[in-house]
């Protein structure tokens, strides 16, 4: 009863979205600093992928994940709707939000949500790699970014996450009663975004090939 | 100085901007000022004068609220319609001057809304159980300083629904944690913090007020410097009073 009343409650859905948020946060720096493995070489990686099969954290990841994705998806769906219900006569001289990253949330999140379909299609499931060979890490990554537009592609999907992330993480913390100063979400998403483009740039730029 | 108005103008179910050129102002006129000027010619002509609310018009009682160019109570941080004066704008501007616009705030008439759902929210939960009688001594209950401190910053809310008006989502939030916080800190509200929060947050929610995603523009727009960090708080309790 107890939960549903806070469930229902626009705070309890604000700590919704805060808590997928921060798991998949912390799988999207997971992730990344996986990805640098590439920096060592196709065994590294390649190695890393396998290892991960392995000891089997796949499966019990995606199922994690996917519902992180599905709750954090819905609550802002249904806070976005309440937002538009609560003001149905808008402003005549209107005036655009000050920060473009919360300004940005809504719309970025449809961006991520669809690069992340395109990007299991492209190095999960290998259909939209032009390589795409099972298990093949390196080469798979390899021959995406030597195509411009799938740089292009990951690149805007990155900067959309880094947005994202630069309201989300202080964002979160607000949510769960924390007012965080908002440098920190600053640097934790230039950080992931440096980190998430250092692969396409060491292709393009011939350092990875 | 010159000004065009664009004012909301509104008797029935909707309503328009109608312009109003304006000569002869004086940049010490304060906003209000302005509209009595404009009323009373607007009186002459026969025509019915342009409705709003104001009461103290010293920035403490919190009934003016303005969208003035699409910024609440106008482009002076920290500052209320009532005490913007006309030297902040430049000679020959246009300026639309629009309602607080949200569903829980119906437009009465032109620039009036009827802001009695902050009222709701207030009796939902922003008060404390105490025997009354004759005052207590001043010093019958200590209060630490950095919670009168936290409690002054939060009681200095004058219900103006600025906060309502700037914010994207239509949320009601920073007025509602200011109540709260404000009372939850002291050492007279802690009986009812957790259910206070329950219920206020409840209330706000029930109005048809939005949902607050930490947009951040009821900041620049509250006159008073309510902070953000009473929103956290009010999250904080409601969090921990469903989890207690
Ligand atoms: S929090 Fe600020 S903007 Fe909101 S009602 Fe109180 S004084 Fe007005
Ligand atoms: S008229 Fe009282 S605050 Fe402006």
């Amino acid at each position: 009863m107890q939960t549903l009343r806070l469930y229902r409650s626009t705070v309890g859905k604000k700590a919704v979205m805060a808590v997928t948020g921060v798991g998949l946060l912390l799988f999207v720096v997971g992730h990344m600093v996986g990805n640098l493995a590439i920096f060592s070489g196709p065994a590294a990686i390649d190695g890393y992928a396998a290892w991960l099969r392995e000891i089997g954290v796949v499966w019990p990841l995606r199922f994690g994940l996917l519902l992180c994705v599905g709750l954090h998806m819905v609550v802002a769906i249904q806070l976005a709707r309440r937002a538009r219900k609560a003001r149905p006569v808008g402003y005549e001289h209107g005036r655009r939000p000050q920060s473009y990253a919360a300004r940005t949330m809504r719309w970025g999140g449809v961006v991520i949500a669809l690069f992340v379909v395109y990007h299991l299609l492209d190095l999960t499931a290998g259909v939209a790699n032009p390589h795409g060979v099972q298990g093949e890490v390196y080469n798979n990554l390899v021959a995406d970014f030597r195509l411009w537009y799938v740089v292009l592609a990951y690149t805007v999907a990155v900067l959309a996450l880094g947005l994202h992330i630069r309201h989300g993480a202080w964002s979160a913390l607000q949510s769960l009663g924390v007012t965080a100063p908002r440098g920190i979400a600053l640097v934790v998403a230039t950080a992931i975004c440096a980190g998430y483009l250092s692969v396409p740039a060491a292709v393009v730029l011939g350092v990875v090939s | 100085m010159k000004l065009t108005l664009r004012i909301w103008r509104q008797s029935g179910p909707t309503g328009a901007l109608v312009t109003y050129p304006l000569d002869d102002l004086s940049p010490d006129m304060s906003f209000l000022e302005m509209l009595d000027v404009l009323n009373e010619s607007l009186v002459l002509r026969g025509e019915e004068p342009v409705a709003f609310d104001h009461d103290c018009r010293e920035g403490i009682c919190g009934m003016c609220g303005l969208m003035i160019n699409g910024v609440a109570h106008g482009p002076e941080k920290a500052t209320t319609a009532c005490q913007l004066h006309l030297r902040h704008f430049r000679d020959g501007d246009t300026v639309t001057v629009e309602p607080w616009r949200a569903k829980p705030f119906p437009v009465l008439r032109d620039l009036v809304v009827d802001r009695s759902a902050l009222d709701r929210i207030v009796e939902s939960g922003g008060y404390i159980s105490a025997p009354t009688g004759s005052a207590p001594d001043a010093h019958a209950t200590p209060v630490p300083k950095q919670a009168a401190d936290t409690a002054f910053t939060s009681a200095a809310c004058i219900g103006c629904g600025a906060c309502v008006a700037a914010c994207p989502n239509g949320s009601a939030m920073l007025f509602t944690a200011a109540k709260a916080t404000h009372l939850g800190s002291l050492p007279q509200g802690q009986p009812e913090r957790w259910t206070r929060a329950q219920d206020m947050v409840q209330a706000h929610d029930d109005l048809g007020f939005g949902g607050c995603t930490n947009a951040g523009e009821c900041i620049p727009a509250c006159p008073k410097g309510i902070p953000l960090t009473t929103i956290a708080q009010l999250n904080r309790d409601l969090l921990r009073s469903h989890l207690r």
